[in-house]
């Protein structure tokens, strides 16, 4: 980071992502016992200042801190059947819809974005792990599309970030169907000759792992996410023996070829420019903090809607 | 010898006693016992067709894991001539829960590829229970690509629990080789036909079935995970796999219902495992009728035709 991003972070910071953050309360990070407080936390986009540890962070945190000036238009996305298979288990799947949607301010646990990073036009879709574990059912599958829809009616890059228990049970066999569904997307996206990357974040495991997530030109993930198809849980119970060190966290995965890099969440969006620039054949990025674009009135702030501040939880369960 | 269901006890009983009869017939010529064990026949019969007229999810989950019930390997053996294997991954192994290769299908060249579960013990174990690994996935993949490059339709048999949780199976990468076979199935500008011929387990499952068209056998199934998986995440009880099976919509009837799958194959009274060659028989059909209309549609077409049908599921067949 330069001056400038040194003098604009803060400033911008204080306009879209500090606004309902309570500067009195704060987060144990579950890692290192460190006290943290919520604007610091929401400041270092939701990691351990102490200790690095990846909390989760909301979609809308997310690209507030991704795009330039925290500006970005959503992306629509095409309505769902709601509980298309009338389940229940425990509880009924609507009563679950509306608590998470109550509990997240968000229809479901994906959004979809348009802006630009780095003054690097792109679509963006994020997994929100705190909506239902951010299981893939048809709403997710019908937000990918429609972002790589987007992606290529603008000519732009198409960058995923993933986070998901895995398939939305209540939906059953339609929850499946997400997996070839959004591998139409990626094929469609390859046709039109535009970059799909992929940001693996803590959890991203079962069907979501099997198919979008793992199709990325380049594959990145956050330091120690957990990333596979079976969790360590069901693997140690078919095995029965204790799985080593690491297992299946990032490291692991790019130790053992899966992966193209892990890259602290504070350096990824540099990170990001940078690439989709190569690919993209444009000039190398001013590296800083941008402002909002100007001549773009269509572009509405993140802040306009109710629920801003990026949710801090101290309990992370995969 | 017949091996019963549970839920079949009350079938065992009555068979299992018109068996005895002739059994003690047999072995004294005086005994004429002929009527009796005709109407426990007529008895048993009526009993399979109620049966089998209502079965629960549960149970056409237990049918779809029938053990007599016909594999891969008799499907390819009974429907195909000129079988040529085709074995490895070209980087790591062999996986035997994968049968894939050349054959002859009615005289044409196709590729087969299929789960293959084993049916004792020891072929059990070698073909890992149907469950594959990364380079079975990677083997099919390469498959595929062969026979896309020659125009060879290809021919999925589905049967798996799921892909292979195990630790070498997670380092060797099991989620991008299920992606990969699912993009593959996607590409593909030949026809590809999956059947469903007992057990769709998950991802395992789709990576071969984003098929063209999708047909199931009678009392098979097609889930995002097992009843009992399901049961043990939203239940916190694997006990509950009854209740899971129902919510779930994992029968045929039900993924037809849904728009998911195209075509459901009767299966004879009693279910696949009482007439294994008759249902051989008519998957042979089945893929034939599903075929021919396939062969004449351009490369291109095929595959428009193919995402289309996967990007429209959820907009029809649902109930709002
Ligand atoms: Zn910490």
């Amino acid at each position: 980071m330069n001056w400038i991003s040194n003098y604009v972070r803060p400033k911008i910071n204080s306009l879209f992502s500090r606004q309902d953050t309570p500067d009195n309360l704060w987060t144990k990070c579950k890692e290192c016992g460190t006290m943290l407080f919520h604007r610091e936390l929401a400041d270092n986009q939701n990691v351990c200042t102490n200790c690095d540890h990846h909390m989760h962070i909301t979609p809308r945190a997310r690209f507030a801190a991704l795009f330039d000036g925290g500006i970005f238009t959503e992306v629509a996305v095409p309505a769902v059947v709601e509980d298309p298979l009338k389940f229940r288990d425990q509880k009924k799947y609507p009563d679950r819809m509306k608590a998470a949607q109550k509990a997240t301010g968000e229809k479901d646990a994906m959004l979809v974005a348009e802006g630009e990073m780095g003054r690097t036009p792109i679509v963006a879709a994020a997994q929100d792990f705190s909506f239902m574990g951010g299981s893939m059912g048809m709403y997710v599958g019908n937000a990918f599309i429609a972002g790589v829809e987007r992606a290529i009616e603008l000519k732009r890059p198409f960058v995923m970030f993933s986070a998901a228990g895995g398939a939305r049970m209540q939906e059953g066999i339609l929850s499946l169907m997400q997996m070839p569904r959004t591998t139409v997307a990626i094929e469609m996206l390859k046709e039109a000759n535009l970059p799909y990357i992929v940001v693996l974040t803590h959890p991203t495991t079962g069907g979501v792992t099997a198919s979008y997530a793992m199709l990325g030109d380049v594959q990145i993930a956050e330091p120690n996410a957990l990333i596979c198809f079976a969790g360590p849980r069901v693997i140690e119970q078919t095995i029965r023996e204790k799985l080593p060190e690491g297992f299946q966290r990032a490291e692991y995965l790019l130790d053992h070829g899966m992966l193209d890099r892990v890259t602290h969440r504070t350096k990824l969006k540099d990170e990001l420019v940078t690439i989709l620039r190569m690919l993209g054949g444009l000039p190398p990025a001013v590296v800083a903090d941008l402002p909002a674009p100007s001549k773009t009135p269509e572009l509405v702030a993140p802040t306009d809607d109710a629920d801003q501040s990026p949710v801090v939880t101290d309990s992370e369960k995969a | 010898m017949t091996h019963y269901l549970e839920f079949e006890k009350p079938l065992a009983e009555i068979e299992g006693k018109a068996e005895e009869l002739r059994a003690m017939a047999r072995a004294n010529e005086d005994m004429d016992v002929e009527k009796e064990a005709l109407a426990l026949d007529a008895k048993a019969e009526a009993m399979l067709v109620d049966m089998y007229k209502t079965l629960t999810p549960w149970r056409k989950c237990q049918v779809a894991r029938h053990p007599d019930r016909p594999h891969c390997a008799e499907y390819i053996e009974a429907l195909f001539t000129e079988y040529t294997p085709l074995a490895g991954d070209r980087n790591f192994a062999d996986d035997h829960a994968i049968m894939g290769g050349l054959a002859r299908f009615n005289d044409q060249p196709v590729m087969v590829i299929g789960h293959e579960k084993g049916n004792d013990t020891k072929s059990r174990i070698e073909r890992n229970f149907g469950m594959a690994r990364p380079e079975g996935y990677r083997k099919a993949v390469r498959l595929m690509e062969l026979a896309d490059k020659f125009g060879i339709p290809v021919i999925a048999l589905v049967d798996t629990p799921g892909a292979y949780p195990g630790k070498g199976a997670e380092e060797r990468g099991q989620s991008e080789a299920i992606a990969r076979s699912t993009q593959k199935c996607l590409q593909l500008s030949v026809p590809l036909i999956a059947v469903i011929i007992g057990e769709g387990g998950s991802g395992g499952a789709v990576a071969f079935a984003a098929a063209n068209k999708v047909a199931m056998l009678e009392h098979s199934i097609y889930s995002v995970i097992t009843p009992e998986g399901c049961a043990s995440i939203l239940w916190k009880d694997a006990g509950k796999m009854r209740e899971a099976a129902e919510a779930m919509r994992l029968t045929a009837q039900e993924l037809k219902e849904l728009a998911v799958i195209d075509h459901i194959i009767a299966e004879p009274l009693g279910g696949a495992q009482r007439d294994r060659e008759a249902t051989i028989a008519s998957v042979g059909k089945a893929i034939a009728d599903l075929l021919a209309p396939l062969s004449n549609q351009t490369p291109e077409n095929l595959v428009k035709s193919r995402r289309k049908k996967f990007l429209d599921i959820g907009s029809k067949g649902l109930a709002a």
